[in-house]
């Protein structure tokens, strides 16, 4: 399979890449890595005309902790926040959760702000800085601006990034907290049929794969916050979520599969 | 567009569309036939090769995207010696049947061994997992990859 006919315009900053987007709209595409983005231009469920390829960007890419926050390049590939060993004792979760998608081989390529850019339900990434309470930066031609992971998530496959706008940081506090992922799925390499992040002792919780968009799973945050058990709050993981079927599972059985997952994220994590 | 790529030690360049996936551009513009397609999803990494020493399907990566890259494919593994450890530990490890999968799998087995220490029988496997060998032909797979990191 080969992608459909696209210009190519290389953008070495996240100035260039805006200058870029203005002035080719929203005909269009960011590329990063390219691990999601290429695989749907190959089976040409994307037909951008303009590829702006923003990857070599070096401004973008590295981790840094200050303070009480991790900040990380958007370009920072999830090998790379694999491996980090200042990721590790700052924010251990979000290590781990970037070693946990697809393959080594997309991992060296992937990015971890592509992977939130690209706002898909089913991916690892971005159910991890949700339940971190990550705060994303974007930058425009205005300059730059803070949205909280809350509000980054839109619909699927869509983000509240506008069309001229370069995802460049993503900024999580640092978190030692009791932490656990729970990904779920029948074949290696495959997307989570669900996941479960725990991060901060349950502090925040997220649901992978059971909506259109990545989401938290609030009922479970505020029972844990009310003093319920571990039980009593992940017997709520699935309210309020309209899972969806597919080849792997119907959305019934996934809802069963937050509960469970959910309960074995908060026992791992040690919340009572 | 020009793209020029340092394959297997020598600059490469080609005139390409920015379509042009690496894969395709190592096999029909330089006519390194080695790297092969297998399912052309991302899914089952017979395409493996390393860029700039680290494994990557090259069936999604555009060729513009490893302009000014260092690639190595399987041409390019064996040195002045003979044959790579890893490709010796395949061969001796019987660690093929058809083929097909070998080039990208002894390419992910190369990157994985360079990036991951310690590695046992279960982190192998999970280290290959995004290279499929359709004739499962796993066990003397890990068995070379095992033997190759003594």
């Amino acid at each position: 399979m080969i992608p459909a006919a696209v210009d190519y315009v290389r953008a070495d900053s996240a100035e260039a890449a805006v200058a870029a987007l203005g002035e080719h709209g929203d005909e269009a595409k960011l590329l990063a890595g390219g691990q999601s983005l290429v695989p749907l231009m190959k089976l040409r469920l994307a037909t951008p005309t303009v590829l702006v390829d923003v990857g070599r960007a070096a401004d973008l890419s590295g981790i840094a902790v200050d303070g009480d926050t991790v900040s990380v390049g958007a370009l920072t590939t999830h090998s790379a926040l694999e491996h980090s060993a200042e990721l590790a004792a700052a924010c251990p979760l979000l290590a781990h959760v970037a070693s946990q998608v697809g393959d080594p081989a997309v991992r060296h390529r992937g990015t971890l702000g592509g992977s939130l850019a690209h706002a898909d339900p089913a991916s690892d990434l971005p159910a991890a800085v949700l339940a971190l309470g990550g705060t994303l930066v974007a930058t425009g031609p205005g300059g730059s601006r803070e949205i909280a992971a809350t509000d980054f998530f839109t619909g699927f496959l869509e983000s509240a990034l506008a069309v001229d706008e370069v995802l460049t940081e993503v900024r999580v506090p640092v978190s030692t907290g009791g932490w656990s992922y729970q990904k779920f799925n029948r074949r290696a390499q495959d997307w989570a049929i669900v996941g479960v992040v725990v991060a901060e002792g349950g502090a925040g919780v997220a649901l992978v794969n059971m909506g259109s968009t990545p989401m938290r799973a609030s009922g479970v945050e505020s029972a844990l916050a009310g003093g319920a058990s571990a039980g009593d709050a992940a017997a709520v993981a699935a309210d309020g979520t309209e899972p969806p079927t597919d080849n792997n599972a119907d959305g019934a059985y996934r809802e069963h599969l937050a509960r469970v997952l959910t309960g074995r994220a908060l026992a791992e994590a040690g919340v009572g | 567009m020009e793209v020029s790529v340092t394959v297997n030690g020598t600059v490469r360049s080609a005139d390409v569309e920015p379509r042009t996936l690496l894969a395709h551009f190592l096999r029909d513009d330089l006519g390194l036939t080695g790297t092969n397609i297998g399912c052309d999803t991302s899914s089952c990494g017979a395409c493996t090769v390393l860029v700039d020493g680290r494994s990557a399907k090259s069936c999604t990566l555009l060729a513009a995207q490893a302009d000014g890259a260092e690639v190595t494919t399987i041409e390019g593994l064996a040195g002045e010696d003979g044959l790579h450890p890893m490709q010796q530990a395949f061969h001796e490890c019987h660690a093929l049947q058809c083929g097909y999968c070998t080039p990208g799998m002894v390419m992910a087995a190369v990157s994985l061994v360079d990036e991951y220490d310690d590695l046992d029988g279960d982190s192998v496997r999970e280290g290959l997992e995004g290279n499929l060998c359709r004739c499962t032909g796993y066990q003397n797979i890990v068995k070379a990859v095992l033997a190759a990191t003594e």
